[in-house]
């Protein structure tokens, strides 16, 4: 009976949260085109994200090329196929891994940074400040940050599929004389635009995902201390479940003009 | 009884004709709740030109509630909230940022922008309002004056961070004061200072009322604030104005409620 009762309210929890982030994001639709726009804000924003994430990116990236080039190689060897390496490290890391491991670490880097910063914002008070003092604090802070998370996070994944390629070409080289050239150039013959394209559509929605999640968490953060904490720990858990969500139906939908 | 001790219908009106000054804050039956918690329930308050109003209630009585409704950042279930003779209620977004910029506010935890040095702290509320203050570019003598207004022109390219608490409530006034309001609504002004750097404040609190004329509408539970620096007082019990009169009226009330806000 008490676990029905707790289920049920879980339930309709889930659907207000559905219901709140989707109010959230038409909010941002219907405010994103009107004037006044902040440019220098979304500069500072798109510069704080891409600093905050790019050591990250580029440790995990280069250690996700490595790892996966040496767990391959064995079995590649098996079937005599070793030097179709780079066709396949350079496609499973452009299309899937690339994207989905560098958007999960910025959901655990910047949509927790995000849910903190506008979570304790809110709390002392500084966004109703803002909003008193003639600034749409909704324009000022929520606009540019989901923007700059946008037009970020696509730039991170070329930026972090380079790396692993690099990863996975420094192991080839070392172990199976294979020149970076040559690595290269395969990769790139390998890939088309097929590859290239659903994979950039993907991070921006990856992007546009993790500003969501962070500024709707931390905007509408609980009063106390523990709001902020609860506010960027939750932002975390919801955007790397969403994000998966988005590549479920990517993936699903690209899978649809492939076969046309 | 002998002080003016007023129902939440009935709004001394004596009181209003003997100032001379016109009403520049005027609340008129506000209700509101949060769920089942009935916050306000009926609440009347008038604020004359030039006067230093305080409320006084308990924590947790509403009063926060009230004074954000007053800047539309709290929208009241029912009841009407006029300030400068506008209804906030009813006005479209530009117009409410107009009237907004009139009213000074001073948070109760300062609120300063955690992100940005002082200075940008003070430049920011006129980022939207320079036709207002007649300033294009050079926004750096307003600055200064706001900040010598409170003393601290030495912290300008310091982060909030590194001050202490009495300078941030200090400088969180001198950035209300710079779009030079007609009222200024003071949230809990000393809360959370030691005795001593809440007098510093109580006194500039007078000495800029005393330099720009304005009106103030102060908050607080501090009954030494309130003694010092109140021309009438209201107190907030059970979300309606309980009582109202002077300090020296209400201090020897024999009512229980209102003894209870003045018992050491
Ligand atoms: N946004 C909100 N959602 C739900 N309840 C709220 C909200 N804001 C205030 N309350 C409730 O309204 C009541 C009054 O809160 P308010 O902040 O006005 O108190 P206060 O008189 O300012 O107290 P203090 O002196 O501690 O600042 C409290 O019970 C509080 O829980
Ligand atoms: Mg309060």
């Amino acid at each position: 009976m008490g676990n029905t009762t707790t289920i049920f309210k879980g339930i309709k929890e889930f659907f207000i949260e559905i219901g709140d982030l989707s109010y959230f994001t038409a909010r941002f639709f219907k405010e994103v085109l009107k004037p006044p726009f902040e440019f220098k804000e979304l500069l500072r924003q798109c510069y704080q994200m891409g600093n905050r994430s790019l050591v990250l990116v580029t440790v995990t990236g280069f250690i996700i090329g490595l790892v996966l080039t040496l767990q391959s190689r064995p079995t590649l060897i098996q079937f005599g196929a070793v030097s179709w390496m780079p066709n396949m490290v350079g496609i499973s890391i452009v299309r899937e891994i690339g994207p989905v491991i560098t958007a999960l670490i910025c959901a655990g880097r910047i949509a927790s940074g995000i849910g903190a910063e506008l979570g304790s914002m809110r709390v002392t008070e500084q966004i109703d400040a803002m909003e008193v003092s003639g600034t749409n604090p909704f324009k000022y802070l929520v606009i540019t940050r989901i923007m700059a998370t946008t037009l970020m996070l696509p730039i991170l994944v070329v930026y972090g599929d380079l790396v692993a390629l690099y990863g996975s070409a420094l192991v080839e080289n070392l172990k199976g004389d294979v020149s970076f050239q040559l690595y290269f150039n395969t990769v790139f013959d390998a890939l088309s635009f097929a590859d290239l394209i659903p994979a950039t559509i993907k991070s921006v929605f990856f992007g546009f995902t993790i500003g969501l999640v962070g500024c709707y968490k931390g905007y509408y953060c609980k009063k106390g201390t523990a709001g902020v904490g609860v506010a960027a720990n939750t932002a975390v858990v919801m955007a790397s479940l969403l994000l998966f969500v988005v590549d479920f139906i990517a993936v699903f939908i690209s899978d649809i003009f492939y076969e046309l | 009884m002998n002080f003016n001790m007023t129902n939440p219908d009935q709004i001394a009106p004596s009181e209003q004709a003997s100032k001379s000054g016109k009403a520049v804050i005027e609340i008129k039956d506000l209700y509101k709740s949060f769920g089942d918690n009935h916050v306000l329930n009926g609440f009347n308050m008038t604020l004359l030109e030039g006067e230093n109003l305080v409320v006084m209630g308990k924590s947790g009585s509403g009063k926060s509630v009230m004074i954000k409704c007053l800047v539309g950042l709290e929208k009241p279930d029912s009841g009407t909230v006029k300030v400068l003779g506008k209804e906030i209620n009813t006005l479209d977004q530009q117009t409410l940022d107009e009237l907004r910029s009139d009213i000074g506010f001073l948070f109760q935890g300062s609120a300063l922008y955690d992100s940005m040095t002082v200075r940008e702290n003070l430049e920011f509320p006129m980022r939207r309002h320079k036709e207002k203050l007649g300033v294009v570019t050079d926004t750096e003598p307003l600055v200064r004056e706001a900040m010598e207004n409170v003393g601290l022109a030495h912290t300008m390219d310091l982060m909030p961070v590194e001050l202490s608490g009495g300078m941030k409530r200090r400088i969180a006034l001198a950035r209300t004061l710079i779009l030079k309001p007609k009222v200024i609504l003071y949230d809990e002004p000393t809360s959370g200072l030691d005795p001593i750097t809440s007098k510093e404040i109580i006194e500039l609190m007078r000495s800029i009322q005393k330099k720009y004329g304005t009106s103030s509408l102060i908050i607080t539970h501090d009954v030494d604030c309130a003694r010092v620096i109140s021309e009438r007082m209201i107190l907030l019990v059970d979300g309606i104005n309980y009582a109202e009169g002077t300090y020296s009226q209400l201090s020897q009330s024999a009512d229980s409620k209102v003894e209870a806000f003045f018992k050491k």
